[in-house]
């Protein structure tokens, strides 16, 4: 049901974890559905140098974690901005169906992320 | 990951399906090259046929204390005999009334067709509710009964989380009011003790790979007597009552397989009593905030079912089996639905909780070391996912 990819991520998940002096954070998800996923993004000059995650859900959603935090670490916000679900699904080699959403709240995950990034940055 | 090859697999899902006993398989080859014959037919071949066909029904009635064994009737499972018995009663008396009894808990077989019966023929449901443990009273039950109920249909056993209702006095009620009861037991055929007669059982739904026979057979129990419509309409087969060619080799089968799990019924009941329960405490004094799911002792003797906080069942599953264990679990991911298992929000469970249910069902084969085993896999892989989860005491609910 899984490709080797997904059960790869899953088994050997990467970037699990929590950044302690955060630049931004990102929880989205709830207990009801089944799934929460939290991002932690480190941002230096611009760039996502650092990206640890947490994540309660099934196998699709962690996977999905991991492999968002390898395709953001080391982007610009700007690039990391562009990360869809589908080329997170993609880069797993394809989800089932009914996991597609696991996929989305990867996206949203790190959306969330830059968007508290970007919020602290206006405060400052 | 390729699983370690010396790491001995552990079947632990007995509860979905049951591997065939030898002795059934053995029972069953003769049926499908040397006695193939249509039992429908006159000739040797047929009769042949059909003298294995009623040998088979024999140890079938013989094992629920049937009056006579043309009260039992094959099937192709389950799930059909789920169907026929309640849209069979439902249409039969449906000039008398249009009101069905059944639970919150029962198999998506006899949930699925009370809803269609609602929404296709004008029938009314009461879904009675069950208890944090996952009972149902006879005095519910009793309360529930009305002047058009028809039928009263309660699972012996539930599949989940194991818990065992109180059929006899549920019997006894419908017996006493005039109505009809069907009664689900396709999980407790063969693991604990049924008797239709001493029950007040009119219709028992029976599947044969649960209780180490083959797949696609079954049999409902149809009480001496009593008028159903048909589900399955064509040719004269079971005396009318449901059409189609036998599955020779498969009632062969599970005849022997149900002789079989009635002779060895007590001494397997009580071995795998004691392994679930050494299951049970062992992972419970292991892994800190889990809870057993159903009735701490009314519960089919190989069923352990718990919910571990923060953690999410498939996830669990497929760490599990990574690590040589087959388990199953009432989790949305499992289900392919957005909501965990009816039956766990049935007995009050939260979402999140529900969704972090685990079921491990034993069979004949399962032994000590097997019980070793998953005490020793299991709790490292639920606290590593309790690590990386999102998921704490404080955003739970």
């Amino acid at each position: 049901m899984y490709s080797e990819k997904v059960m790869d991520h899953f088994a050997n998940p990467r970037n699990v974890g929590d950044i302690e002096n955060a630049s931004g954070t990102g929880t989205v998800g709830n207990a009801k559905c089944g799934d929460i996923m939290k991002m932690d993004i480190l941002v230096e000059d611009g760039v996502i140098t650092d990206v640890k995650f947490k994540t309660f859900g099934c196998g699709a959603a962690i996977a999905t974690s991991s492999m968002a935090t390898e395709m953001v670490k080391g982007k610009t916000i700007e690039e990391a901005l562009q990360l869809t679900n589908k080329a997170v699904a993609e880069a797993l080699d394809g989800l089932p169906p009914v996991k597609m959403h696991c996929s989305l709240l990867a996206e949203e995950a790190i959306h969330a992320a830059i968007a508290d990034y970007q919020r602290r940055q206006a405060e400052n | 990951m390729e699983l370690n090859q010396r790491m001995k697999r552990i079947y632990l899902d007995n509860a979905a399906t049951t591997a065939c006993a030898p002795e059934v398989v053995e029972a069953m080859l003769p049926y499908f090259t040397e006695v193939f014959g249509n039992a429908s037919s006159i000739h040797a071949y047929g009769r042949e046929a059909k003298r294995a066909i009623e040998a088979a029904r024999r140890q079938v009635a013989r094992a629920l204390n049937a009056a006579i064994p043309q009260e039992i009737i094959f099937t192709a499972g389950g799930s059909e005999s789920d169907n026929w018995a309640i849209k069979g009663a439902a249409f039969s008396r449906k000039e008398k009334g249009r009101h069905i009894i059944t639970t919150a808990i029962e198999h998506h077989a006899v949930l699925h067709t009370c809803q269609w019966l609602e929404k296709q023929c004008g029938f009314e449901v009461t879904y009675l509710p069950v208890d944090a443990d996952g009972k149902v009273s006879a005095a519910a039950v009793e309360k529930a009964i009305r002047p058009d109920t028809v039928l009263v249909s309660v699972m012996a056993a539930n599949n989940e989380i194991g818990t065992l209702q109180p059929i006899a006095e549920i019997g006894t009620v419908c017996r006493a009011r005039g109505v009809l009861f069907h009664t689900d037991a396709v999980q407790a055929v063969g693991a604990i003790p049924l008797d239709v007669q001493a029950m007040n059982i009119d219709l028992l739904s029976l599947s044969g790979h649960k209780f180490h026979g083959p797949k696609g057979v079954g049999a409902l129990y149809v009480r001496k007597g009593l008028k159903l419509d048909n589900l399955i309409h064509g040719g004269a087969q079971e005396r009318g009552f449901r059409a189609g060619t036998e599955n020779l080799p498969g009632i062969v089968g599970m005849g022997r397989a149900i002789e079989l799990a009635a002779e060895r019924l007590t001494e397997n009941a009580q071995r795998m009593i004691r392994l679930r329960d050494r299951l049970i405490t062992g992972i419970m004094e292991r892994v800190p905030e889990v809870r057993l799911n159903g009735h701490p002792t009314d519960r089919l003797p190989n069923n352990c079912n718990l919910s571990f906080k923060y953690i999410e069942g498939e996830a669990l599953l497929l760490r599990l089996d990574l690590a040589g264990i087959a388990g199953s679990s009432g989790s949305a991911c499992t289900s392919g639905t957005l909501d965990p298992s009816h039956v766990l929000l049935a007995i009050g469970l939260p979402h999140a909780i529900a969704h972090g249910s685990l079921r491990l069902t034993l069979g004949a084969d399962t032994t000590d070391e097997d019980i070793d085993a998953v005490l020793d896999r299991l709790p490292p892989i639920v606290q590593d996912l309790r690590a990386m989860s999102a998921m704490n005491a404080s955003n739970m609910l």
